[in-house]
């Protein structure tokens, strides 16, 4: 399954650095933090993927605690 | 401005007012009498006004082990100017720090909003007509398949549908770039996202919203900075090395001039504080998909949908450009191209075709109906088949037919029926079908049916070997005939003629095949039958695709109307957002350097490396901006 949140991110390096962790996350096929249209696509199995999205909103925050997804 | 930003401009505005104020006090040296501690306090008042967000984000991130976070290093760059008594310098690169970021997110969020004007295509509601007649305004994601909805002048057409009351002209500019409006009327599809120039319009829905023209196309927008360049991988990966080896740099450089005793601690913490503040590689990483961004909004403007930033950054190095002909260079439909009466005949053109399409009209053939149409067209009328005979009407297989008019014999056929006198000669075949008339036994002259080249095409071709494409070939099943005629008329040299559609696969893999020179081909095509070679290609594009969804599907690049101009503007629009991310990159990396140098010999202050750093993400942000804009 693939889906996109919004996403507020601030800086554009944050973005790359949130994405790059998002993409170490277990279950993870694939994930992209937009900077321009301040988007957040992940996909993972339809099975965990609640689980994959909650540590990805966690990975995210460690990288930029102000980052807002949903 | 946002809330965010407005609160980051007041605090800037305070603290700027208390930095003056201090500034002054300091030069009169009303300051200096006081103890170091008390100044240290008097400093840190503004200070944790202006840059208590960075430090709390600092601390949140140094807890997570993030070493190389920009807000860390800040805080440590000015805790270093603290630390060696420069108070007011301190002060003043919390100060120019929050300015810059101000300014950057203010410049993106701009350059994001005219991004997303030039995408205001999608309706806003829809007025839903009920069974009663009643009508209410409704989400368009609300309308389902059968509905009746009505669209009064200047309302944009929600879903994607066909008319069933009312005629008018729709304005599909926003969809295609094309200025002209389009006559619609009952039983015509509509297209989503077109808007209705004048009258009343009921449509009925034939697409949910979602699967409508209007939302595919906003979802390929959204999705192609999706897609990243190769120039913007590099930046990013860049980034993830430039921060450390900065920051190493900065440790060094504090750490080791000092040991060899060739500078005192105050001054090589101050040159690794400058270090520190330049060791944020936002400026880069920023201008790079924020130049493609405006490059593909610059794109659909034009009507041409680019699913990618990477297929906007091989656009830019195409070389070789391969047409399908049917359907791309010409219209896929046959039309009586020519009239030629027979010189001594004495009969004129409408004449000939006025017979022709008489002794044509009970026949089904697609020839007999192209003369039929032709005639249609000229006359506004059905030909008039009074004076034929139609009980004496047979077909000639392989050859044409004969009939009689105005009972003397007819015969429309090729040369095997008609007896085309070796004065005047047969007509050239690679012209198109020719249909031979002969009426009581006297040769009358010919029609020429062919393929329609479509206009513009000529003026499009020369356009692309203008802007610098190198190899322009054209791709056809037709006979070598046929296609020399039409790859002449528009100006190709090069033709592979004869092609079954999985040769032309191969056709386009063998002129890929010749190693890779840094230049990309790209192939055109309407997207109905050549799917395979629009995805073999380095970058395919597909003609005429409004509405076609395999085409948008298949392709990388998506001209909306007919076009075939578009493909050198997006060539252009490709070469300039490449030519835009380079001299940012280039700019960027050249200022940091320098930056980097004149911090490390102890050449330029804290603040200007600050000024410096922040300076150039705008410089960089605005120049992204040009990309955005026409030509």
């Amino acid at each position: 399954m693939k889906k996109t949140f919004k996403c507020e991110v601030d800086c554009a390096n944050c973005a790359a650095k949130m994405e790059d962790a998002v993409k170490k996350i277990e279950g993870v096929v694939s994930a992209r933090v937009n900077f321009m249209t301040q988007k957040f696509t992940l996909e993972a199995a339809d099975d965990i993927f609640e689980k994959v999205f909650d540590d990805a909103v966690k990975a995210c925050k460690k990288v930029e605690p102000d980052c807002e997804i949903g | 401005m946002t809330k965010k930003q407005k609160k980051v401009r007041n605090r800037i505005f305070i603290v700027l007012c208390m930095f003056a104020v201090l500034m002054v006090l300091e030069k009169t040296g009303i300051l200096s009498p006081l103890p170091w501690f008390l100044q240290l306090a008097i400093f840190l008042v503004p200070y944790i006004i202006i840059g208590y967000d960075v430090i709390r984000k600092a601390v949140i991130n140094i807890s997570h082990g993030q070493v190389f976070d920009e807000n860390f290093l800040m805080m440590i760059a000015t805790f270093g100017a603290f630390g060696i008594g420069e108070y007011s310098e301190a002060l003043a690169v919390m100060l120019f720090y929050q300015v810059g970021e101000l300014f950057q997110s203010v410049a993106v969020a701009k350059s994001r909003q005219s991004i997303s004007d030039l995408m205001s295509i999608a309706p806003e509601y829809a007025n839903l007509i009920a069974e009663d007649g009643s009508i209410s305004e409704v989400d368009p994601e609300e309308v389902s398949v059968g509905d009746l909805l009505l669209i009064r002048a200047g309302e944009k057409i929600p879903v994607d549908g066909t008319v069933t009351e009312g005629e008018s002209f729709v304005d599909t500019a926003a969809l295609t770039g094309e200025s002209v409006p389009r006559r619609v009327q009952k039983n015509d599809a509509v297209i989503s996202g077109c808007v209705n120039g004048e009258g009343i319009l009921k449509i009925r829905v034939d697409k949910a919203y979602e699967d409508s023209t209007v939302a595919r196309i906003l979802e390929l927008v959204e999705n192609a900075s999706n897609k990243k360049s190769r120039m913007e991988n590099f930046i990013t990966r860049f980034a993830r090395y430039y921060t450390p080896v900065v920051t190493i740099g900065a440790v060094l450089l504090a750490v080791l001039p000092p040991l060899f005793g060739q500078i005192p601690f105050s001054d090589s913490i101050r040159r690794a504080c400058i270090f520190l503040i330049v060791s944020c590689p936002c400026a880069l990483v920023i201008s790079v998909p924020l130049g493609f961004f405006g490059g593909i909004g610059a794109s659909s403007r034009k009507g041409v949908l680019v699913k990618g930033s990477n297929f906007l950054e091989a656009a830019a190095l195409i070389d070789t450009v391969v047409f399908d002909k049917t359907g791309t260079i010409t219209r896929g439909e046959f039309r009586v191209s020519e009239i030629i009466p027979a010189s001594g005949s004495g009969i004129s053109e409408k004449e000939l075709l006025t017979m022709a399409a008489a002794g044509e009209a009970f026949s089904n053939h697609p020839i007999a109906r192209s003369i039929i149409q032709c005639y249609t067209e000229k006359n506004a009328a059905a030909p008039d088949t009074a004076p034929i005979d139609n009980s004496r009407t047979r077909e000639v297989p392989g050859k044409g037919l004969s009939t009689y008019y105005n009972g003397k014999e007819l015969l429309l056929g090729n040369s095997r029926l008609i007896d085309v006198p070796a004065s005047i000669g047969l007509i050239d075949e690679s012209a198109g079908t020719v249909i031979y008339v002969s009426y009581d036994g006297t040769y009358m002259g010919a029609i020429v049916i062919a393929d329609q080249i479509k206009t513009g095409v000529k003026e499009a071709i020369a356009s692309l070997y203008a802007i610098g494409v190198k190899r322009a070939v054209m791709l056809t099943g037709d006979n070598e005939d046929i296609a020399r005629h039409v790859a002449d008329k528009v100006g190709i040299n090069d033709v592979k003629a004869g092609l079954l559609p999985a040769d032309k696969v191969s056709a386009v893999e063998k002129m890929l095949d010749r190693g890779d020179n840094g230049n990309r081909l790209a192939f055109v095509g309407d997207g109905i039958n050549d799917a395979p070679v629009l995805m073999r290609a380095d970058v395919g594009i597909a003609m005429g695709s409004l509405g076609s969804d395999a085409a948008i599907e298949a392709a990388d690049i998506v001209i909306m109307d007919d076009d075939l101009n578009k493909i050198s503007s997006v060539i252009k629009i490709a070469r300039k957002t490449v030519r835009i991310v380079k001299e940012n990159i280039v700019f960027a990396l050249a200022v940091k350097l320098i930056i980097l140098i004149l911090g490390a010999l102890g050449l330029t202050t804290m603040w200007l490396a600050v000024f410096g750093d922040v300076g150039v993400a705008v410089i960089a942000i605005l120049n992204s901006m040009r990309a955005l804009e026409d030509k």
